[in-house]
């Protein structure tokens, strides 16, 4: 990931987008921050924050035409937030004294500006505060221009006053009664100044002798609001349509000025990096579905404005617009308590950094993958193909910690070792037209419904169904290991080319994700479209009962796969149950929490994912993917698997059934494998490892911390089977146990045992990845 | 890394082999490049080392971690 990658990335999340009233605003008042200090009854640091944007506070909280309120999002619910009557709130309620403003050193450039109203005055103070000297020739005996037009009780001539005290204070010169063009002329401003800002609300007769457009008026620069005359610029009302004053854009106009005044008296670009000036679009996504209408708080004293608890009510309905849409959904986000742009740059860091710590590991390889953020971000971002892209690179780098993905991927060498892979046509034909790939999880979770499938497959389809048992290379590929999940799949490749490329019957969705994507000059089908398209074997799971609803969890493999989901249903329908949609189905689904590894690399995050997932329905659930099922279930809810319903629950229980554990996942791949060689092709079955015959007694507590420390049983026997043949072990002059560690590859075991009749009783095991040299010495 | 003092539960242990109660010995730990050199019970005679089980899941789960995240 470069730079300009990292930066097309961050841009498509658009949390730190300003919310729409901000960007409308053309000065760029915060008023949601204010709003937001207001609410906490800090009205000091909301006035703050109101007059950092504005130089003339008091007249425009009472005067401001408010862009803002046509696009509030909280007019989508109870009408706009009264920003200019909480801008006046904040002035009256803010207690502690004026900010003292702090002046750079003078400068020795004039400006000149004709008019005195808010756009000129405007202007006139912004430069002042530059240290520019400034003029300002207004041509009545008064400043404020149009502001007189307003009420004396919606604008007071004290509130004008004491904001214009603002310009005394900055040292602009003021004179009164001149009128620019006729007392002092465009040309002996131009030669005793060295800018000027004409801002007179209406244009003079004759135009002063500037460029004017077909209907006679000035020709300005709407960005730079230059005019034909390099040093002389013009805003304010004179650029708006007769009878369409608006006080802030003639704000928004003399602060514009100001910025190319002092841009051309520094003789710099007046264009470069103006992009945010004036008001624009903002790109951010609110979405208001499920916020709660209320309307605007009443002024109970009238024009005297909001009471302090009034303008708390109303600054709490302002809805603090942000996106978070993919936060919202997605515990993984959330759990890491920012949002994909700041995530973004934490994984750009981290693959950046040559020496220290790598904080972001574990945001990296916690990620499902699944895919639901992009269909929820309005800028279809995904963050998985950020995480998924950052794994390869630190797999490349020699950086991917071992510990997240190591015991998985050993699960997946063991599935296409010899001791669980086979591929072989149906017993008794040569013609292969289907080969079905029920994938390593099912043949783990429940090996009985692999065979009664492969069984029922057989007989409803012609033409010869092959059979293979292996992992598709799934988590290779999660982990970022892409080498060896490329090895793993052109294994599979080979064998089907062999087969005589056969059509791939898929029981598992990210193999059929796997597959669709690695191998498309295949043909692929789900076991669920084609059970959807024969007559169903129905030998109810346990506890079923037809007519009742159930809950269907679409794998997250399956989110651009409709056809699948559909068959899903379609099945069930026909099976007679009515069928429940959870909020989160169909292409919105999430993971059960084992896609992308997570289980493995951030256990808690996982239990958290499964236990947000189960709560989300009183009904039973029923999922289609071995791991889905088992996961769900394995927080305490009944769990059907799509197979239980059509081949009857599998010995080891209904669907509370919690899934078997590490070891017994692996013994049941190996035992479906020599069950079916012996049983359907008559051969030997694939011979024990002689330390695979040492029996041991394990108590069931013991059992489920093994569990947890990924310990398996085979990783016991072997420690044993070394201990016993080398007489290498420790003894416990107190219990008689021994205690003995070996290492078969990266991991050292330790197990405390004793031997009893035939069998080794088991205390204890524990691991470390820390190697420790040992040997005779000193 | 420093094993703490002796207790019951660690000094019970004797090397099967050269049926000798361990000792402490600098045994020299390494994970992903970095070595240290840890004080451990170890069978002075064969070399056979101990690891506990608190050190093991505790304190060395602790640098693994810490080491893969360098």
């Amino acid at each position: 990931m470069d730079q300009e990658e990292l930066g097309k990335l961050e841009a498509r999340c658009i949390q730190e987008q300003p919310p729409a009233c901000v960007a409308a605003c053309p000065v760029h008042v915060d008023a949601r921050a204010m709003a937001a200090a207001i609410a906490e009854g800090d009205f000091a640091s909301a006035a703050k924050i109101f007059k950092k944007s504005v130089p003339f506070p008091g007249i425009i909280s009472r005067v401001c035409d408010q862009p803002c309120q046509a696009v509030c999002k909280r007019g989508e619910a109870g009408g706009a937030v009264a920003v200019r009557a909480l801008e006046k709130a904040c002035l009256a309620w803010a207690e502690g004294g004026m900010e003292s403003g702090f002046l750079p050193p003078g400068k020795d450039k004039r400006v000149a500006v004709a008019g005195g109203g808010l756009s000129g005055l405007t202007a006139a103070f912004d430069l002042a505060k530059k240290g520019y000297s400034v003029e300002v020739f207004e041509k009545e005996a008064r400043l404020g221009g149009s502001l007189f037009r307003f009420s004396r009780e919606q604008l007071p001539e004290e509130v004008i006053a004491a904001d214009l005290k603002a310009l005394e204070k900055v040292g602009v010169t003021i004179r009164l009664s001149v009128r620019a063009g006729e007392d002092i002329s465009l040309e002996s401003m131009c030669s005793d100044f060295d800018a000027v800002y004409l801002a007179p609300g209406q244009q003079p007769a004759g135009g002063l002798g500037l460029g004017l457009d077909a209907a006679g008026r000035w020709v300005i620069d709407p960005f730079t609001l230059g005019t034909t005359n390099p040093k002389v610029f013009a805003g304010g009302s004179v650029r708006r349509p007769p009878g369409k004053r608006s006080p802030i854009e003639s704000i928004a106009d003399g602060r514009r000025a100001a910025v190319s005044i002092d841009r051309f008296l520094q003789k710099v670009s007046l264009t470069a990096s103006r992009s945010g000036e004036g008001p624009y679009e903002t790109r951010l996504f609110t979405n208001t579905e499920g916020i709660e209408p209320l309307p605007a708080t009443p002024m109970s004293a009238g024009a005297a404005g909001y009471s302090k608890e009034e303008a708390v009510l109303e600054a709490k309905r302002c809805i603090r617009c942000q996106c978070l849409e993919c936060v919202k959904v997605c515990e993984y986000l959330n759990s890491f308590k920012s949002y994909p742009k700041k995530y973004i740059r934490q994984i750009y860091n981290n693959l950046s950094i040559v020496m220290g710590h790598r904080h972001a590991n574990k945001l990296i390889n916690s990620c499902s993958l699944c895919g639901l953020c992009e269909e929820v971000c309005p800028e279809d971002l995904n963050m998985g193909l950020v995480c998924k892209k950052a794994r390869e690179i630190m797999v490349d780098q020699g950086r991917m910690p071992p510990s997240p993905h190591d015991f998985p991927i050993r699960d997946m060498l063991f599935s296409n070792s010899e001791k669980c892979a086979l591929a072989r046509r149906q017993p008794g034909t040569s013609a292969c037209r289907y080969l079905f790939f029920p994938g390593c999880q099912l043949s783990a979770s429940a090996p009985d419904h692999v065979k009664k499938t492969y069984g029922f497959l057989c007989e409803e389809l012609e033409g010869g169904v092959g059979l293979m048992l292996r992992c598709c290379g799934a988590p290779a590929e999660w982990s970022g290991r892409a080498e060896l999940f490329s090895d793993t799949f052109s294994d599979i490749v080979a064998q089907w080319q062999e087969m005589d490329r056969p059509q791939i019957i898929l029981a598992c969705s990210t193999c059929y994700e796997v597959f669709k994507t690695h191998l498309p000059q295949a043909s692929v089908i789900s076991l669920w479209e084609v059970l959807d398209s024969s007559a169903l074997p129905d030998v109810l799971g346990e506890g079923a009962v037809r007519g009742r609803a159930l809950a269907v969890h679409d794998a997250c493999s399956t989110r651009h796969e409709k056809h699948i989901q559909e068959s899903v249903r379609n099945i069930l329908r026909r099976l007679g149950f009515q069928i429940e949609e959870l909020p989160l189905a169909g292409e919105r689904t999430e993971c059960c929490g084992y896609g992308g590894l997570m289980f493995f690399a951030n256990r808690e995050l996982a239990r958290n994912v499964i236990g947000r997932r189960i709560r989300q329905s009183e009904a039973d659930y029923v999922a289609y993917c071995a791991m889905c099922r088992d996961y769900l279930a394995s927080g305490g809810k009944k769990t059907y698997h799509l197979l239980d319903l059509l081949f009857g629950s599998p010995p080891d229980g209904d669907a509370q059934r919690k899934g078997p554990g590490y070891t017994l996942r692996r013994e049941n791949r190996a035992r479906l494998k020599n069950a079916l060689l012996e049983e359907l092709w008559g051969e030997k079955p694939i011979g024990m490892e002689k330390y695979e015959k040492i029996r041991l007694r394990i108590s069931d507590e013991l059992r489920e911390l093994l569990e947890r420390r990924q310990i398996l049983d085979s990783d016991i026997q072997q420690v044993i089977d070394f201990a016993e043949q080398s007489g290498t072990k420790l003894r416990s002059s107190r219990t008689n146990h021994f205690l003995a560690h070996w290492k078969p590859a990266a991991v050292t075991y330790w197990v405390e045992y004793a031997a009893a009749e035939g069998e080794f009783i088991v205390y204890n095991a524990y691991s470390h990845r820390m190697e420790v040299k040992e040997g005779a010495g000193p | 890394m420093k094993q703490k003092d002796a207790t019951p539960a660690e000094s019970e242990w004797l090397c099967s082999k050269c049926g000798l109660p361990l000792e402490i010995g600098k045994v020299d730990v390494g994970y992903l490049g970095s070595v240290f050199p840890v004080d451990l019970y170890r069978c002075s005679q064969c070399g056979q080392v101990f690891v506990p089980e608190d050190i093991a899941q505790g304190k060395m789960a602790e640098v693994e971690k810490l080491l893969e995240d360098k």
